[in-house]
């Protein structure tokens, strides 16, 4: 047998490990041990000359193994395995001892803290003498990409990736693309109409011929891997035909059923067969199966009648689509914190008392009035009109913990659009703290209070209710002067906390991907890797990750699709070669493994099982479950394991 | 050996995607937790395999620990079920030769648990001391 030449190299990390861990004395403890070869500690490994140390020593000193003692393979794994492939030796040779994170940063006692950073030291280097050198399994990558949710944030990415020469498949579950910004009326900072900012995007993703729109559709199932996912969409029918459809309105002229309208937030009615709104992309009407009055057998069948362009057909079914992409964008949005759940508020049941998206589409102009500020009682204009912020945000006792970040500012834009609107009204906003951070943020703000006269009171409101001649009468202090305010107020504006869609909610479960705490998607790390999502393949953007206003979710968006590219832009990707191996000798056909395994990956041949090396990820649960010690995971095999365990009980 | 005196060995196995990063977020945040317990990083929960449980115990071990992602959560789609299912027949065996079935504890850590990972290892500690050293399956060395 070649006799094993391991490399230990032991980091201080400026002080960071040496204040708690007596880094020399590991080094000469490592150095007792049989495989190895070589031992040294350093200040900082991780610097040009502690790599170059490692480089060197391995050929120097015919290394055919390292152990690096420092922080947590997450962060330099890859750096020091690197460094094993350029001197010369396979990069799964190299192992990691965390001696920071799990040690120094977690204990005082300096004998403890040696003592452990010994065995953890030590395990590793019994690890590694069982590692065998391995090369990546190159796997065939789909060059296509999925995107759902068809928001500002989903239009983005798909349009990047689209112009970019990738394939996209964007689904979105209503019956057309656009999301929240479509009930906006202008947007802060600059007062432009929302609609001018999205809708030539929109006709965009309808016209280019690298997008493929799958509207009214929902992730069922999904599949796969990195590179290589298989993707189950449902499909709702319309019932229109949208190549045919004329946009007339002639069928919602006829149709006798009236439901609330989704688009107006219950400001206004619709039809059961309806377009969302004019600009909807597709362009076409939509028969909602639950409004009708029954399609299966037809009840009323009068928008059909009336169809001259033949466009409705009330046999369409729902469609299972199969989709194959590499990666997939995650851009399911928000929904608002439901107001019923505002008890102080009157929970929705008071009249006059709005959301602040109701009151984007009172000011817009295709909404409910024309974009007349008026009060859905009465249709009167108001004309004192309080704002309150923070509605279900920074209350982690009743509602949400988190801030909702951009409450503050569409807040100020309300007041300031209510003053452009009714130039004689008074404006006023309860608030708590005035969060203005961004580009031309505080300047508007500034604005809202100067120019347009906002009345800003620093404090909450208690409750309100409404009075007998027909106003809210609002109970609140200022803590400013200490006084308590009550204001007999025409109309109210609850800015209400963000959360996560539905969907979003829906999407996570469907595709395994993390949430926090919130519920919103997780991202793989705060910092470095705000855009991808732990699974590798899936990237996120826009509000499904947390609250955020239309530049940061551009800018979310763009930064994922651009991973997505550069993920996509080599024909195979690497695929970690650490995965399940049988030996033959050992294996008895038992199939307990087979049923094990939760990515089917194992199938039996000739009475032995096989692993498929593509499906397989690595998780070893077929070693688990094997009683013979059949199959294992490449360097983790149950050798390795005992011996490490030893290593953990050494001292 | 005295109560005092007397430190309590665990091995403690951590998958890598959910329990390693939880116990590397206890270390980002300085919470400080009893140095008994030596992690060793193994991709899932699921690929626990009783035999190492018992070899840790037969090595020496005072207790072992296996903490994985929360159930649902398991990045590896269900390993984190079958380690529960599995590991929890180890408990049983444990009893059935004798030994104290608490010896053995699971957990269930995300990685953004940081303070539950240093709750999880001092309760660990302060549960097995009074147990006293595990005898009965640790090896007589020659
Ligand atoms: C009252 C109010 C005023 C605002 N004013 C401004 C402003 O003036 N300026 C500004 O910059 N920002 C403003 N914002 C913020 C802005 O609306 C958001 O930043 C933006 O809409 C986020 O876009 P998104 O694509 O992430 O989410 P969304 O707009 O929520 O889009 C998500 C899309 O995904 C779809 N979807 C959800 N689940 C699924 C699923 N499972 N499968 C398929 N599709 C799904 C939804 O139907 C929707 O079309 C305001 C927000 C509010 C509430
Ligand atoms: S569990 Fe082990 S013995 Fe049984 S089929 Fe799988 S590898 Fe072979
Ligand atoms: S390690 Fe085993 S159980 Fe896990 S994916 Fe690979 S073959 Fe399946």
């Amino acid at each position: 047998m070649s006799e094993k030449r391991t490399g230990v190299f032991v980091c201080h990390c400026g002080n960071n490990i040496a204040a708690t861990v007596d880094v020399k004395k590991v080094a000469e403890t490592m150095a007792q041990e049989g495989t190895v070869a070589f031992s040294k500690d350093y200040v900082y490994m991780c610097s040009d000359p502690g790599q170059s140390s490692v480089i060197e020593a391995i050929k120097e000193h015919r290394l055919d193994s390292v152990v690096v003692s420092c922080c947590s393979p997450n962060l330099h794994e890859g750096t020091f395995r690197e460094n094993a492939e350029r001197a010369g030796i396979s990069g799964f040779t190299c192992e990691i001892a965390n001696i920071r994170e799990q040690c120094a940063w977690v204990h005082k006692d300096r004998t403890e803290a040696t003592e452990k950073a010994i065995k953890i030291s030590r395990s590793a280097i019994r690890r590694v003498a069982g590692n065998k050198k391995l090369d990546p399994i190159a796997v065939p990558v789909t060059r296509r990409a999925m995107v759902i949710g068809g928001g500002i944030a989903g239009i983005q990415a798909a349009l990047d990736m689209a112009n970019a020469g990738l394939d996209v498949v964007l689904v979105e579950k209503l019956a057309t693309i656009g999301g929240h910004i479509l009930q906006l009326s202008e947007t802060f900072p600059t007062l432009d109409c929302s609609q001018c900012i999205l809708s030539p995007k929109m006709v965009e993703v309808s016209r280019h011929p690298k997008i493929k729109l799958l509207t009214y559709s929902e992730v069922k199932e999904v599949s796969g891997s990195v590179g290589n996912f298989e993707v189950k969409i449902l499909k709702k029918p319309t019932f229109v035909d949208a190549e045919t459809c004329k946009l007339c309105d002639d069928c919602a002229q006829v149709c006798p059923q009236v439901v609330s309208n989704e688009h107006d937030l219950g400001l206004t009615a619709r039809r059961a067969i309806h377009i969302p709104f004019a600009q909807a992309i597709p362009a076409s009407y939509t028969l909602d199966e639950e409004a009708c009055l029954g399609l299966n057998p037809i009840r009323c069948g009068k928008c059909k009648d009336v169809c001259e362009a033949g466009a409705i057909n009330y046999d369409m079914r729902p469609e299972t689509i199969t989709e194959n992409v590499g990666a997939i964008v995650v851009a399911t949005g928000f929904d608002l914190y439901p107001q019923e759940k505002i008890l102080e508020y009157g929970a929705g049941n008071v009249a006059d008392v709005l959301d602040g998206l109701q009151f984007e589409r009172l000011c817009s102009a295709s909404g409910p009035t024309q974009g007349h500020v008026k009060r859905p009682s009465d249709r009167t204009e108001p004309k004192e009109v309080v704002f309150i912020q923070c509605v279900g945000s920074r209350d982690p006792a009743q509602h949400c913990a988190y801030c909702s970040k951009i409450c503050c500012m569409y807040t100020a834009k309300h007041a300031r659009l209510y003053k452009h609107h009714v130039p004689d009204g008074k404006a006023y906003v309860f608030y708590i703290d005035i969060r203005s951070g961004g580009k031309n943020y505080e300047e508007f703000v500034q604005r809202a209070m100067e120019e347009d006269e906002t009345v800003y009171l620093r404090g909450r409101v208690s409750k309100l209710h409404r009075t007998k001649d027909g106003k809210v009468r609002v109970m609140g202090v200022d803590t400013l002067t200490g006084q308590n305010v009550e204001i007999d107020a025409d109309m109210v504006v609850l800015a209400l906390a963000m959360q996560p869609s539905q969907g979003t909610a829906d999407a996570a479960r469907t595709l395994k991907i993390g949430r926090d705490k919130d519920g919103f998607l997780a991202e793989a790390h705060p910092k470095l890797k705000p855009v991808e999502s732990v699974t590798g393949g899936i990237y996120l953007a826009g509000c499904a990750q947390g609250p955020k206003d239309i530049p940061e979710t551009v800018s979310q968006a763009s930064a994922a699709a651009s991973k997505v590219l550069a993920l996509l832009s080599k024909p195979t990707l690497s695929h970690a070669p650490t995965i399940a191996t049988v030996r033959n000798s050992h294996c008895t056909g038992c199939e307990m493994c087979v049923t094990a395994c939760p990515y089917d990956a194992i199938h039996l041949e000739n009475g032995k099982a096989v692993v498929n090396e593509v499906l397989c990820e690595g998780c070893g649960s077929c070693s688990a479950t094997c009683l013979r010690a059949a199959i294992s995971v490449r360097n983790t095999s149950p050798m390795q394991v005992h011996e490490m365990i030893e290593a953990c009980l050494s001292l | 050996m005295s109560e005092q005196t007397y430190e309590p060995k665990i091995v403690a196995f951590l998958c890598k995607w959910c329990s390693s990063a939880g116990s590397d977020l206890a270390g980002v945040s300085r919470i400080q937790y009893p140095a008994n317990a030596t992690p060793i990083q193994v991709p899932c929960s699921g690929s626990v395999s009783p035999m190492y449980i018992l070899s840790a115990l037969k090595k020496g071990a005072d207790g072992v620990l296996v903490s994985g992602c929360h159930i649902g959560d398991c990045h590896y789609l269900e390993g984190n079920y079958l380690a529960r299912r599995k590991l929890h027949l180890v408990k049983e065996l444990l009893q059935f030769v004798g030994i104290e079935e608490n010896r053995f504890r699971m957990s269930w850590v995300s990685a953004a648990e940081g303070a539950k990972f240093a709750e999880v290892v001092k309760e660990f500690v302060d549960d097995l001391r009074p147990m006293g050293p595990q005898e009965k399956l640790k090896a007589k060395r020659a």
